[in-house]
Order: structure tokens, then sequence, then C-alpha cells
């Protein structure tokens, strides 16, 4: 078992004629997850890395049964190429595009929802379940099979700790990129119950940022619900008072979304709190041994 | 992020049918009171300096005359202030109404239920965050349906109108909803919304602009922010560069990144005031344009903090290197390299047959870096 993706995830690239389509079609396909359709209209009969390309994402799905879609088309046409994943059936979508305009994706996720489909991102890294499969744009060498469950909002920053937790000798069983935008398809509250129920995780990293309140979200589901050990990191902690989002922004955060509010938040629901990324793997290690000695 | 200046914002709230103040915008004293004596802007009236920072009220920023003559020493005194560090440039004249009670109104985004989110509270003409939680009406809307009928109900008995000024509310609330999706805005407020007889009138205009959506609305792109020249230009060649106090520079890619390098330099006495944000890149010619960019604001030592996903290790190297080579010597800095990642071997390689070491552990490198910069 693993979250979301596994052995059975077969993968429809679109975008996949684009430079980032086609060089993360390769390194999925290096990953060792099955790529078989990539969609570009217009360009149907194509190969790119050996993967057939189609006209449409229907004609996709009818002639590889792809399973999950990988969305790396241009903003302006994200919202689109959404939709057409949505009715072609697809229930699994990794959105890295960046720069959607949030009025667009507001209109994608309730879309999705109401027909069932997740979205991860947009702007996101994609989720990776080391000896599986990947959708998305993690970097490969980051990964060691494993079973530490890790949801992160950050990119590079997912990276940076995926990479010190495999140095410390541990591996991951999946590995979230949540994505930072304004909206989300899969946030915290989302992602957790899911490494909470996989039989594969032992342990949740949870990595966040400031802004928004998303993570106190999160700690509010973890203190009710979550009885796997969590080791929480936020970013920003040092970071200058950013530009607010005007009063009305103040109005819906209500005093939540600094680092002080988020991490305050995470300790109460019984999180382990790292103060800098690179203690993040001797507190799993450490948590990982006791484990295994119980 | 684009804020439209008051003057913006009521020009949008025109054009969608939002009932204002009769006015006009001056930028000189002699227009104040040339606008004014023509009848152009009714008097007495309302001189209003064009900044965006809030308070205007009670800083001084707005001012009230009932002649030519105090129209234009209003003017006069209002302009070339400098308001929370912003010039006043620009004036808005508005005729001065006969206003009953004062409303607050605002379209924004709620992230958290992912939904659109009509803030009202009858308690308007205050700063919204001073107001009773109790006081203030919150009402999500799908963008599917839209703001539907009974929603716009609700937000008018939270007002507290109604008869012909519940159905001029009504007008209002589907102009504004069409105004926030059609202009992609984040934000659309009006705060005083003033009671004027039985109809509503917007005295004040706040509304930002989506920069995301800049594809779908170029007219909005010429509109200047509070930037740096630096910051203007790094705008321009799409690298996210920040300058504050402090005297190290700091270039890394993707935004936790950067801010977690933050985190760890705080930490070890560092003062970090540049940042630039290389995000996702494989063009050399980026790194080498973001790193001249670097130089250009003199840091006493910059740390750069590469973790190579889409952005490889040797482009950052290769792009480096090219541009240590055209930095003019007085602006040179100290520098401590550290790159992981996608092709960390190769770039490694790059940067070790230019002199330059890259120090894998983040905590060491940070150190380095500071004791690089010496005192902040």
């Amino acid at each position: 078992m693993s979250v979301l993706v596994d052995s059975e995830t077969r993968v429809v690239v679109q975008g996949i004629t684009g430079h980032q389509g086609t060089v993360h079609t390769r390194q999925m396909k290096q990953f060792g997850t099955s790529v078989v359709a990539g969609v570009t209209p217009g360009k149907g009969g194509a190969e790119v890395e050996g993967v057939p390309v189609f006209d449409s994402v229907r004609g996709a799905v009818d002639a590889t049964r792809a399973n999950a879609a990988c969305i790396f088309v241009p903003a302006p046409f994200a919202k689109d190429a959404l939709l057409e994943t949505v009715d072609a059936g697809i229930r699994l979508v990794v959105i890295v595009t960046e720069h959607i305009p949030f009025h667009d994706m507001l209109v994608m996720y309730h879309y999705a929802r109401s027909k069932g489909t997740r979205i991860i991102g947009p702007n996101c890294p994609g989720i990776a379940a080391p000896g599986k499969a990947k959708v998305g744009i993690i970097p490969n060498v980051v990964f060691r099979p494993g079973r530490v469950g890790v949801i992160s909002r950050s990119g590079t920053l997912t990276y940076e700790i995926v990479n010190g937790i495999k140095e410390r000798g541990l591996g991951q069983s999946t590995c979230i990129g949540l994505g930072g935008d304004p909206v989300v398809g899969t946030s915290f509250v989302d992602a957790l119950p899911l490494f909470q129920a996989d039989p594969d995780t032992d342990l949740i990293v949870m990595v966040g940022e400031i802004g928004g309140t998303a993570e106190e979200e999160g700690a509010e589901f973890i203190r009710h619900h979550v009885t796997k050990p969590v080791v929480a990191y936020i970013a920003g902690r040092s970071a200058p008072p950013g530009k607010r989002m005007g009063h009305a922004g103040a109005i819906i955060s209500r005093g939540r979304g600094t680092a002080e509010t988020k991490l305050a938040a995470l300790r109460a629901a019984g999180a382990e709190v790292a103060r800098f990324p690179y203690e993040i793997p001797e507190m799993v290690a450490a948590i990982a041994a006791g484990q295994t000695q119980r | 992020m684009v804020k439209l200046a008051e003057w913006r914002g009521k020009e949008l709230f025109r054009k969608y049918g939002v009932p204002l103040p009769r006015g006009q915008v001056a930028r000189s004293a002699a227009e104040a009171e040339q606008l004014t004596r023509s009848g152009a802007v009714p008097l007495p009236c309302v001189v209003k300096a064009q900044v965006l920072a809030g308070g205007r009220g009670k800083g001084g920023a707005v001012r009230f005359a009932n002649t030519p003559d105090e129209a234009r020493a209003a003017a006069e005194a209002i302009l070339g202030l400098e308001f929370k560090g912003e010039r006043v440039k620009e004036l808005l004249l508005e005729e001065k109404l006969a206003i009953g009670r004062e409303l607050y109104l605002s379209f924004t985004l709620d992230r958290s239920q992912r939904l659109p989110i009509v803030i009202a509270s009858a308690q308007g003409g205050v700063e919204i965050e001073s107001v009773d939680d109790a006081a203030i009406d919150r009402t999500a809307v799908d963008p599917f349906p839209g703001l539907a009928a009974y929603e716009r109900r609700k937000v008018a008995a939270a007002l507290g109108v109604k008869g012909p000024t519940a159905a001029a509310l009504d007008r209002l609330l589907l102009a504004l909803w069409k105004l926030f999706q059609q202009e992609d805005a984040e934000l659309v407020e009006i705060n005083p919304l003033a009671i004027v007889g039985d109809g509503l009138v917007a005295l004040d205009a706040k509304v930002i602009i989506e920069d995301d959506a800049g594809f779908r609305h170029p007219e909005y792109a010429d509109i200047r922010d509070d930037r740096t020249p630096l910051e203007e230009i790094a705008r321009e060649k799409e690298i996210a560069f920040v300058q504050l106090d402090g005297n190290i520079g700091v270039i890394a890619n993707g935004a936790g990144l950067t801010m977690a390098t933050l985190d760890v330099l705080k930490e070890f006495g560092g003062n970090p005031g540049v940042f630039l944000d290389l995000g996702g890149t494989d063009d050399p010619k980026k790194v080498t344009e973001a790193f001249l960019l670097m130089a250009q604001a003199k840091p006493k030592a910059v740390f750069l903090n590469i973790f190579g996903g889409v952005t490889r290790c040797d482009t950052v190297a290769t792009g480096l290197v090219a541009a240590m080579q055209q930095v003019p010597a007085p602006d040179r800095f100290p520098l401590v390299a550290r790159i992981r990642g996608n092709n960390e071997k190769e770039g490694v390689a790059i940067l070790q047959a230019a002199g330059i070491t890259s120090i894998p552990s983040l905590k060491e490198s940070a150190q380095a870096v500071v004791a690089a910069a010496g005192a902040p």
C-alpha cells in the first residue's frame, strides 16, 4: 500500500510535447512509473520518450486505460485541461503548472470535486511513492523506499527534507507536495487522513509555511484523528511581516496564519516541532528507533 | 498583486455601475482649484490623497473645502506629503454628500473553504479589524450558481437595509460580484459604503487585482507598485527579488527553501537583506542575470542555496561561473555555495573548476556565509 499512487497507476501527461512535459515524462519513467499516454491537441500520433501522444484525454484514456493525469500545460489553458481530464473520467490529477489565476482554480476545484476527482496542486511538485510510482516533478535522487510519509506545502524545501531523510538512512512511503497557491486541490486536512490510514506509513512529516491557515486546520485534524507520530516544520519563522491581503484578509484569518500560531497549534496537537530543516531527519530517526524497539 | 489607487478602483466601479460621488483627479493645486471653480467637482468637496496605505483621514491626507480657494489650499497641503512612505502625487476631489449610516462591504477569497466570500458589517467607516466579530457577516459563495438571491437578502439583513435601499444593495452586490470575477480581483472593498437618501454610494474603493491573471488583463501591466528600481528590473526578468535591510544576499530556488534559509541564517546571527528566488529555470543565462542583479544590490556576502529539481545544479553552476567573470572588481562579494539535488555532481565539478567549493550541509554553509559577511 501507499497513498493515492501505486504500481497500478497509469499516467497520462498533458502537455507532453512541451519541454518540461518531455523531461519529466522521462524522469517519471526512470522512477518506474507507467506513463501510458501523452496529450497535446493537434499532435496526436506522435511519440515522446516512447509514449504515444493523443489529441484528447478521452482518446488517451480509451486507448490506454490511463487512470491518473499530470498537467504541464501553460496557465492560460490549465483550466480547460483540467475540465477535459475530469470529463474523461480520471480521478487523480497532479497540476504542476504555476501562475494559474485563483478564480480559475476555484472553478477547477469545485468542478473536480463534484465529479469525484482529486486535484493535487497547482504549482506543486506532485506525489511519489518510491518503488511504485511518481506523478510530478520531485527529483528521483531524493527517494528511498521506507515508512516515513511526507506532506509538504513547499517545492524545493520538500526535496531538501526528503533527501535529508534518505541520507539519514531512512526512506519514504509516499511524499505529497501540495503546492503553495491560495487555492489548492489537496490541503493538509485532506492528505493527513490518507497517511493515517496507510499501513505502510509509520510516521508523518508535515512541512508548512507561513500564510493562510492550512497548518492550523491540519493541526486540528491531528489532534482528533491522527495516532501516528507527526514531526512538523514551518518555514518563514523569521520572515519579515509580508504584505497582507488588505483588511478583509485579516478578518478571514482572524489572527492565525503566523509561524507562532501554526507552531502553537501543532504542539498542542501533539506534534514534535523542528526548528530547522536539518533537525527533521534526526527527530524522525529517533521516533523510528523507538517504534522498532516496541 | 496590483493594488489600485482609489481613483482607479472607482473607475472600475463606474464601469460596473457602482454608485459614486461626482469627482475628478487632480495632480496640482491649480488643477484642484480649477475643477471646483468650473463646477466639474461640486462644492463643498473632499480632497483625498491617492495613496495605497489606509488611515488617510486620521493622517491629515483627507481635507474638506467649501470654496475653490480652500480646495487649492487643501491640495497644496496634501500634495508632496510623505504618507506612510508614499509620496502623494495625485488627489481625488469629490463632492461632499449628506450621508446617513456608514456600512462595510467586501469580496475576497476564503482559502480554507476555497470559496469567494462576501464580508458585510453595519459598522462601516472604521477599520474592520476593530469591529466585534458578532457584528461581521460572512457569506461564502459557490462560483457555479453565483451569488444567489437568498444570499443577497442575507447580506441586506446583516446591513439592516430595507425597501429601496435593499433594492440598491441588491444591484450593488451583483455589480461587485461581476467585477470581482471578471477583473480577477483578490479583493474588492468598500469602506465606507454610505447610505445617501434611499440609495448607496461607495465613498472609498480598495481593489487588488491578481498578478497571475495578467495574461487576460494587459491593462494592469503598467500600474507600478511600490517597487525599488532593482525590484522592477527583476520583475521584468521574472525573478522574484525582495530588498530589505540587511547585508547578506540569498539566492535560492523556491519560496519555502528561501524562507527556511532565512530562518537558519538568522539563527546563526546573520542579517539577510536581499532575497532572490530563481524559481524553476533551466536557462544558465537567467542564473547569470540573477547574479548580476544581486551584485548591484551590493551585499557583503552572498549565500547560494539551491536544491536542484527543474532547476538543475549544473545549470546554476554554469550561470554562476559566467556571472562571476562579469561582475566588476569593486562589486565582487564573498560567495558561499550549496548546491544539492538533480545533477549535483556535475554542478559541484563546474564550481570546483572555477575555485568555488560547494558545502553540502545547510548548517555549515549558513555559518560560513554569516562569518564571511562579518558584523550585521
